[in-house]
């Protein structure tokens, strides 16, 4: 298994916050909360666009093992107070959700 | 286990920044109470849902939280509009919630088959105009 810091080294990810000594073994993308609460799983690599405060709370009810911020979104300031708080890993990439599903399935199966 | 422990939690309306603080202090408790990540995952999901919803449609509600021996109890309440037609609400992909809800990520219509999908039992009590009580137990 892949660890998070380096699969985000790899990647090119811009670390916001939390602890990335976390182990992964696999990837979710999607941007509708209710369905990221259905199918995401500990330990995921969680690939989204949203940015706001519920996105913490999601990642934190679901214990993925980071954020990422596709397409240079930033995380809103009280979400990344919150984040913080409830140490939850947050990552931002200037690249498109595709092209980071395609980078982290190549990093998570070798 | 002695006697059952019980929480209860205020949830405020239209506010989602804070929505989702119940479930994050129940998730807390039960870690600390020792139960499997599994259960613990469940209740707090569906609970999280719950909570959305009441904010979403109800203008906040209230929770409580009881533990048994053998289940998990959460009680949802709110004294908010009704829901009109339960079965078509069950069905994933059925919502009512406004567009601005929509960019926030919520209103997939996911909510309420997602709190089925997690816990063991659900019963939703609603009368138009009243409110609507949802009770959920995850077996632990």
């Amino acid at each position: 298994m892949v660890t998070l810091d380096k699969l985000a080294h790899e990647m090119g990810l811009t670390h916001v916050c939390g602890d990335t000594d976390r182990e992964i073994c696999g990837c979710y993308a999607g941007d509708l909360l209710s369905w990221v609460m259905s199918h995401a799983e500990y330990g995921h690599v969680w690939i989204t666009i949203m940015s706001n405060i519920n996105v913490i709370a999601v990642a934190g009810l679901t214990e993925v093992a980071c954020v990422v911020l596709a397409e240079g979104v930033q995380l809103d300031p009280d979400a990344r107070e919150a984040a913080e708080k409830q140490n939850v890993c947050v990552f931002t990439s200037p690249l498109s959700t595709y092209e980071l599903c395609t980078l982290a399935g190549k990093y998570i199966n070798e | 286990m002695g006697e059952n422990i019980r929480f209860h939690f205020d949830v405020d309306g239209d506010d989602f920044s804070s929505a989702g603080a119940a479930s994050v202090e129940v998730k807390k408790q039960l870690r600390k109470l020792g139960f499997s990540p599994d259960v613990i995952r469940r209740v707090a999901i569906a609970m999280y849902e719950g909570e959305i919803n009441m904010v979403i449609h109800a203008d906040g509600g209230t929770v409580d939280v009881e533990v048994g021996d053998e289940d998990i109890t959460m009680i949802l309440s709110d004294r908010g509009p009704g829901i009109a037609d339960v079965e078509k609400a069950m069905q994933e992909g059925f919502s009512t919630a406004r567009d601005n809800i929509r960019s926030l990520g919520f209103g997939a219509g996911m909510g309420l088959p997602n709190m089925k999908k997690y816990t063991d039992d659900m019963k939703i009590e609603t009368a138009l105009g009243l409110g609507t009580t949802v009770i959920m137990k995850v077996n632990v």
